[in-house]
């Protein structure tokens, strides 16, 4: 029997739920790392720990550690700084486990990483190293970097998102980087697109796949499937191009999950009040709605762009919570949905991860 | 020596640490260093780059507003507070 662990991360602390495989009953724990608001939760397989981007408002970002679950916690910023003649360091936004380390999106953007579990960190100087760093603007979240995707069999090759900014990839372990925007839509500039002022909200690589990404954009959904040098937009059929998450299947490459939201004029929630996911099981050729258990009406939902999750099981598990503090999980790739918790603060994260019981 | 007065939701980031602690340094900045190498990430939590205090932390001297570079005596009580602030 297999342990499920929910990981959520709020505007104020953070929120493990545990489950067995069967997903229908979660409890609840929590809150953990009281008083930050946390962007990201994420699990680290190569050591067993629970690892929490956080931000207090009065003492700062750092990157909290579980190494048991959630029950005891620490946490460091050793080394999470731009030095004393650079930019304050104001968020710690995502924390991401790969190759063996730990990674860390911070704003303004940029990236760190700890070979020692988040005792202390790095600046992977390379990136804002970048000739476009100059012309990198915030977003309305702010000047961040909130994703982070290693590619697992490459321990050189890995793929960053910063809002406003867009996709960046570097092959040689964060030495170089390249800007990944070209085929991406950027309605809000009067010119032709840039190199750089993609406004990427999530992206993810496809399971299995060497270099196929798929990434919500403020300006559609698109799919890249020779590592982000060239985008083709799949919107199709989605309701509204605008959204901020996506998930991607577990064992197929072809299957993912977007939650559309209105344009950002018209509020950014679920279009007609109604909650819904839309998955694709063509790799982005059309969008099947559902809604089955989610909320038809009265539901002006928003959901963050690292608020929804996707687990491993089979069927595999998908999980998104809401601005409003619901958190909605499906056991079967969202065919069915149920409201899990209903009163959370302000969920800006969702991960989840199995544990072997 | 001076005694430095901490509050509960910084000390408990650090558990088993006191809220009231005597540290050597002759002002607050030297303060502040001690009291980083008692309690190791303390300087993180109050200070930002610069070194400046942080934007929502206050540090007072004998209940006067004070800098990094405010001296500080042997029977000094310095007050660290975070600003009431938040939603």
């Amino acid at each position: 029997m297999s342990r499920v662990l929910l990981m959520v991360g709020t505007k104020k602390g953070a929120y493990l739920l545990d489950s067995d495989e069967a997903r229908r009953d979660w409890q609840v724990r929590g809150p953990f790392c009281d008083g930050f608001e946390v962007r990201d939760v994420s699990y680290n397989p190569a050591d067993g720990a629970v690892y929490a981007a956080a931000t207090s408002p009065w003492f700062g970002p750092a990157v909290f550690r579980s190494p048991d679950l959630g029950e005891t916690w620490t946490h460091s910023s050793a080394g999470l700084t731009y030095g004393d003649d650079g930019p304050k360091l104001t968020r710690v936004w995502s924390v991401t486990p790969g190759h063996g380390r730990l990674y860390a999106g911070v704003e303004p953007a940029g990236l760190f990483r700890s070979d020692d579990q988040g005792a202390t960190w790095r600046h992977v100087e390379g990136l804002r190293g970048h000739p476009s760093t100059p012309d990198w603007m915030p977003g309305n979240g702010g000047l961040i970097l909130h994703t982070i995707v290693p590619q697992p069999a490459d321990p050189q090759r890995l793929w960053v998102g910063a809002s406003s900014v867009g996709v960046f990839e570097t092959t040689d372990g964060g030495e170089t980087w390249t800007a990944r925007n070209r085929g991406v839509r950027q309605d809000y500039n009067p010119g032709p697109p840039a190199e750089v002022g993609s406004c990427v909200h999530k992206f993810a690589l496809a399971a299995g796949t060497e270099q196929t990404l798929f990434q919500q954009n403020h300006c559609g959904v698109y799919r890249s499937d020779d590592g982000g040098a060239s985008w083709q937009e799949i919107t199709g059929n989605l309701p509204t191009d605008f959204g901020f998450v996506m998930g991607v299947h577990p064992r197929d490459p072809q299957t993912a999950w977007v939650i559309p939201l209105t344009t950002p004029e018209k509020g950014r929630y679920t279009p007609d009040a109604k909650a819904a996911v839309w998955r694709t099981r063509d790799g982005g050729g059309s969008w099947a709605r559902l809604a089955s258990g989610l909320p038809q009406e009265n539901a002006w939902l928003s959901v963050l762009r690292e608020a929804m999750g996707v687990d491993s099981l089979d069927r595999a598990g998908v999980y998104f919570g809401s601005q409003s503090g619901q958190l909605f999980a499906s056991a079967d790739e969202g065919d069915s949905w149920r409201e899990i918790a209903s009163y959370l603060p302000q969920i800006a994260s969702v991960d989840v991860t199995v544990l072997a019981d | 020596m001076p005694e430095v007065r901490l509050p509960g939701n910084l000390v408990d980031l650090f558990p088993g640490t006191p809220r009231r602690l005597e540290l050597a340094g002759g002002n607050v900045q030297e303060l502040l260093a001690s009291l980083d190498a008692r309690v190791p990430g303390m300087h993180d939590r109050l200070l930002t780059t610069g070194p400046e205090i942080r934007e929502h932390i206050r540090v007072f001297v004998d209940g006067r507003q004070a800098d990094l570079a405010t001296p500080v005596g042997p029977e000094s009580v310095v007050h660290v507070i975070p600003a009431v602030s938040g939603g």
